[in-house]
């Protein structure tokens, strides 16, 4: 059982990576594309924040009569990585929008023919 | 008890994850992924990340779902049906996946205090940053001090990110459109949403200023406050929004936040300081870090508010373009 329990957040935080791999290169949606990097990038979160913590740790936030604290560091880490996170996703959603109004679909599979719009 | 908890969050997020694969809706995929990011937020509280799951929750479940369900009222909501079945991906994932697993066996068992990771620098900041920095919240002294450099960096990427949604969507004019938006019709909505966004304003100001003694700080206010305006937008119509905050305001507040945080920096070597060392900025240095992460706060806060707030005017006007044609 402790086996499971030391390495259970890990093989969570791969498959949440490979679930959201899969859909990026198996998706024809540009949307769903999006999604797709997006529950990568928050497996990625999970990770950083798995490896902070410490059994019968605290919130990093100092208290009286509390002596041991999780590990504050990954926390600023991914604090700001989340807010960088949804800046990015809205330039590539800017994106799709213009991908649709230039080219009448967000389909990947279908931009093949419309080439020699551009 | 914790572990049981993680145990079954973690579950339930892998379980959404599935979901979203096979789902074809993508307004139910939007929607889905606002409730695997309330899961993380929740997951974050149960690992001690107070100011991860706050960030998460404002912003992964609030702003990103809004701006998702705005591209999706442009690209439309089906997403057409596969024909081929895509082996070559599974097979890929499939083999990416086995060989992680394999390396996670390698990997300190999750949350042991002696592994590598808390032996580095965590105990300097957990021991000394409470005097050092003279804040209770070790996340704003490491974020907004130690790692100010940084910080402005994540900051400057914000702007860069609203300067780039800017040029490729444009602002809303700023002359009155003939037509109707909003949800102005509905009673309810108008008089809720009449009652809740001065409580959510007074809230982000509350999370900017005590950000340095409980969980928050700029990046969580900037977007709370954000999510008022884009409330206010959504019940009464983006030219009435327009109206309340200009866009060209927007445009200046965004740069200006970037600007208090980069003139702090340059304030304190002018003063004799390191590049955004506060010690420097009065006579006690605890005086002076305390000075020095309100003003960069302040920065990072009103960076985010603005742009968030102009991509979503960008995305806003880009729909009742759309809608008018």
């Amino acid at each position: 059982m402790s086996f499971i329990v030391d390495y259970y957040n890990y093989w969570i935080v791969v498959f949440l990576m490979m679930a959201g791999f899969y859909i990026v290169i198996s998706a024809n949606n540009l949307v769903k594309k999006i999604v797709g990097l997006n529950i990568f990038q928050t497996s990625v979160f999970m990770m950083y924040i798995s490896i902070g913590k410490v059994s019968g740790g605290s919130a990093p936030i100092v208290a009286e009569g509390i002596t041991s604290y999780s590990n504050p560091l990954p926390h600023v880490l991914i604090l700001t990585a989340i807010v960088v996170g949804v800046a990015t996703t809205s330039v590539g959603l800017a994106l799709i929008i213009r991908i649709k109004s230039a080219y009448g679909t967000v389909e990947e599979n279908e931009f093949k023919d419309k080439e020699n719009l551009i | 008890m914790v572990e049981f908890i993680d145990l079954v969050l973690l579950g339930m997020l892998a379980i959404t994850a599935m979901r979203i694969i096979f789902l074809k809706d993508l307004f139910a995929v939007v929607m889905l992924f606002g409730i695997y990011s309330f899961l993380s937020a929740l997951i974050f509280v149960n690992l001690d990340a107070v100011d991860v799951a706050f960030t998460e929750a404002s912003v992964g479940a609030g702003i990103s779902t809004v701006l998702m369900l705005g591209t999706l009222a442009l690209t439309g909501r089906k997403e057409k049906v596969n024909s081929h079945t895509a082996w070559l991906p599974l097979i890929v994932v499939v083999v990416t996946g086995a060989a992680l697993i394999y390396g996670t066996l390698d990997m300190p068992p999750f949350g042991d205090s002696n592994n590598p990771v808390q032996q580095h620098v965590a105990p300097r900041y957990i021991q000394d940053s409470p005097q050092e920095i003279g804040l209770p919240n070790m996340v704003t002294s490491v974020l907004a001090s130690y790692r100010a450099f940084d910080t402005l960096g994540e900051t400057a990427v914000v702007f860069a990110a609203a300067i780039g949604v800017l040029s490729l969507l444009g602002l809303p004019k700023q002359e009155k459109s003939a037509i109707e938006s909003g949800l102005k019709s509905h009673l309810v909505l108008r008089v809720v949403a009449k009652l809740v966004i001065p409580l959510i304003i007074l809230f982000a100001l509350y999370v900017q200023f005590h950000g340095d003694y409980g969980p928050g700080g700029g990046f969580q206010a900037g977007v709370i406050a954000a999510a008022a305006i884009i409330l206010y937008a959504l019940v009464f119509g983006l030219p009435t929004a327009a109206h309340v905050i200009a866009p060209s305001l927007l445009k200046a507040l965004a740069a200006l936040g970037v600007l208090i945080y980069a003139g702090t920096g340059v304030a304190s070597f002018f003063l004799g300081g390191d590049f955004l060392d506060y010690n420097v900025l009065a006579s006690d240095p605890v005086a002076g870090q305390h000075i020095g992460i309100i003003l960069i706060e302040l920065g990072v806060g009103l960076t985010v508010f603005a742009a968030m707030l102009c991509i979503f005017y960008a995305f806003a006007a880009q729909a009742e373009r759309t809608n008018i044609q």
